[in-house]
């Protein structure tokens, strides 16, 4: 068939693939980072810091993911003139956009990623808990040392499903001009109308190769990891 | 009882005086940040009267707000009763005891569950385009609720199948027991008490579901962040438009959250099914549009345990 063909000279499909994981991995990476934190604010003695995470979950989780991005594209960038890469270079407009996705795709995941953490710290024992701050350790290194490293283990599953859905919803990021893979996806549909079908299974194909293994990868690394208790 | 709480002890004097300090200083630091932000806008000039005065005249509601969230709220509704629909069926299938339903229902589910609503979305338009389908100016419309309706209506199907298997197993045992088919069983017995539980997790669904609605955006349905960019173009004040249209969102899903948790204490109250609810968070994750079996996550959530957005 030729468009197949087509995906892979014409219209560099695997290219495209390989920006959607890009995108991905790098907002996976940001996300965790900020969803950590957020999500030791959230169990932190001190109540400010308790509202303050909370807020940032509820005010996150409850705003659209296109909004976000194309706030962070408009918002950002034409209304406040922040550029996340050097205006200079050739390329700048598309790293400046990729950027501005990822910020916007990491921000937004964040607050999923730290109610996974939250349920993972949910899932080890009060005892723990209780033997850490009996030996002495005060509430950092309770976490550090006893708490977050089997929290972490206990929310391998939902941290999975967080990447999973990030993988998907990177494809947000064409709203905003990154050419990742439903954007090319978009384009070829618009040139050949009559094989719709053939260019959408090819597209649709590649986003189970790319989400199914990691199911089955946090599925089984849930069940490996997870504290035997 | 949530866990969080007893990582730290009472506090004593001396915590309790470090407890001030990081707090007076984390708020300083949210202060600082603020100032931040609200210095660059007005660097930029996005405080000045004129950029927010429109949003208290009556025409910016009328003319673009309210038109927008019912556009929103439209998409959003059609695609609450298709998707339920589409999910209740697709969830029977998968429990079906002929395999040649079971397997075609699965592969549905899974299919929808891995490809993105956009995805979905720009296809549908696409096709409909195409083969002219649909009148062009509700073209956009049917696009996004066929997104919407096959995505949630796989979520929905597998809220289905893990409502019924958390059902003790007696329930169905006793069904047989008084000479019911396979089909009667589910439909009188099993399944009502798995909707029941499922309640509070349909409603949880809605938040996902309204606010997927604003990918509509990309394939021009008129919705509420389309209307932002149409304020912003027309009284060139894109950023507070935006930032008002972020917070319309926000608070129509955060009541929506707590609903769904008024929802679930009240099934927990009752008690009308021998299973316990559901709680809207095993939606939730897979809100952002996971992909993993909702029963993986179910094992995981114990009722108490999991996090809610009240608190």
């Amino acid at each position: 068939m030729d468009v197949i063909s087509e995906f892979f000279s014409e219209y560099d499909g695997l290219g495209a693939f390989k920006t959607t994981i890009y995108l991905t991995l790098l907002s996976a990476l940001l996300a965790l980072l900020i969803g950590t934190v957020v999500a030791v604010m959230r169990v932190s003695p001190v109540r400010v810091l308790r509202s303050m995470g909370s807020a940032y979950v509820n005010i996150v989780r409850n705003t659209p993911l296109t909004l976000v991005i194309v706030f962070c594209n408009l918002g950002l960038f034409l209304q406040l003139g922040i550029q996340l890469a050097d205006p200079n270079s050739p390329t700048s407009i598309d790293d400046n956009n990729f950027r501005l996705a990822v910020l916007g795709l990491s921000v937004y995941h964040a607050a999923f990623v730290a109610e996974a953490i939250r349920s993972g710290v949910n899932t080890v024992p009060l005892g723990q808990a209780e033997a850490a701050r009996a030996i002495g350790l005060p509430f950092l290194k309770t976490l550090r040392y006893v708490v977050l490293p089997q929290a972490f283990r206990g929310a391998v599953a939902p941290l999975g499903n967080v990447l999973i859905a990030l993988t998907k919803n990177s494809t947000v990021a064409s709203v905003i001009g990154v050419t990742e893979a439903s954007a090319v996806m978009k384009v070829m549909m618009e040139n050949r109308p009559d094989v719709i079908f053939v260019v959408f299974g090819i597209f649709a194909l590649g986003f189970v190769i790319l989400t199914l293994p990691v199911g089955i990868l946090f599925t089984s690394l849930s069940k490996r990891l997870a504290v035997k208790r | 009882m949530s866990g969080s709480s007893v990582l730290f002890d009472a506090p004593g004097p001396r915590a309790k005086r470090t407890y001030a300090v990081v707090g007076v200083a984390s708020v300083a630091v949210l202060l600082l940040i603020l100032w931040f932000v609200v210095d660059k806008l007005n660097e930029k000039g996005q405080l000045t009267a004129a950029k927010w005065e429109p949003f208290l005249t009556g025409e910016i509601w009328t003319e673009y707000l309210i038109p927008g969230l019912i556009g929103t709220l439209t998409a959003a509704a059609i695609s609450v009763v298709l998707a339920l629909t589409l999910g209740i069926l697709l969830g029977v299938g998968r429990l079906s005891s002929s395999a040649w339903i079971r397997w075609p229902c699965s592969i549905v589910v899974e299919f929808f569950r891995a490809v993105p609503v956009l995805m979905m979305m720009l296809f549908s338009y696409a096709l409909f385009g195409y083969y002219n389908l649909f009148p062009s100016e509700r073209l956009p419309l049917a696009a996004v609720i066929t997104g919407l309706m096959f995505y949630n209506g796989s979520v929905v199907a597998e809220l289905v199948r893990s409502g019924v298997y958390a059902l003790p197993k007696g329930q169905g045992e006793a069904a047989m027991a008084i000479g019911l088919t396979n089909g009667k069983a589910m439909q009188l017995i099993l399944l009502p008490q798995a909707i029941t539980a499922m309640l509070p997790a349909i409603v949880g669904q809605l938040v996902v579901i309204l606010k997927d609605t604003a990918l509509g955006y990309i394939i021009t349905y008129e919705e509420l962040l389309r209307k932002a960019e149409q304020i912003g173009n027309y009284k060139s004040n894109l950023l507070p438009a935006l930032i008002v249209v972020a917070a319309i969102f926000v608070i129509v899903n955060y009541f929506l959250g707590v609903l769904a948790h008024r929802v679930e204490a009240l099934m927990r109250r009752r008690g009308r099914s021998a299973g316990g609810p559901l709680a809207p968070e095993q939606v939730d994750r897979s809100a952002v549009g996971g992909a993993v079996a909702v029963g993986v996550t179910a094992d995981a959530a114990a009722p108490d345990g999991t996090p809610g957005p009240g608190n």
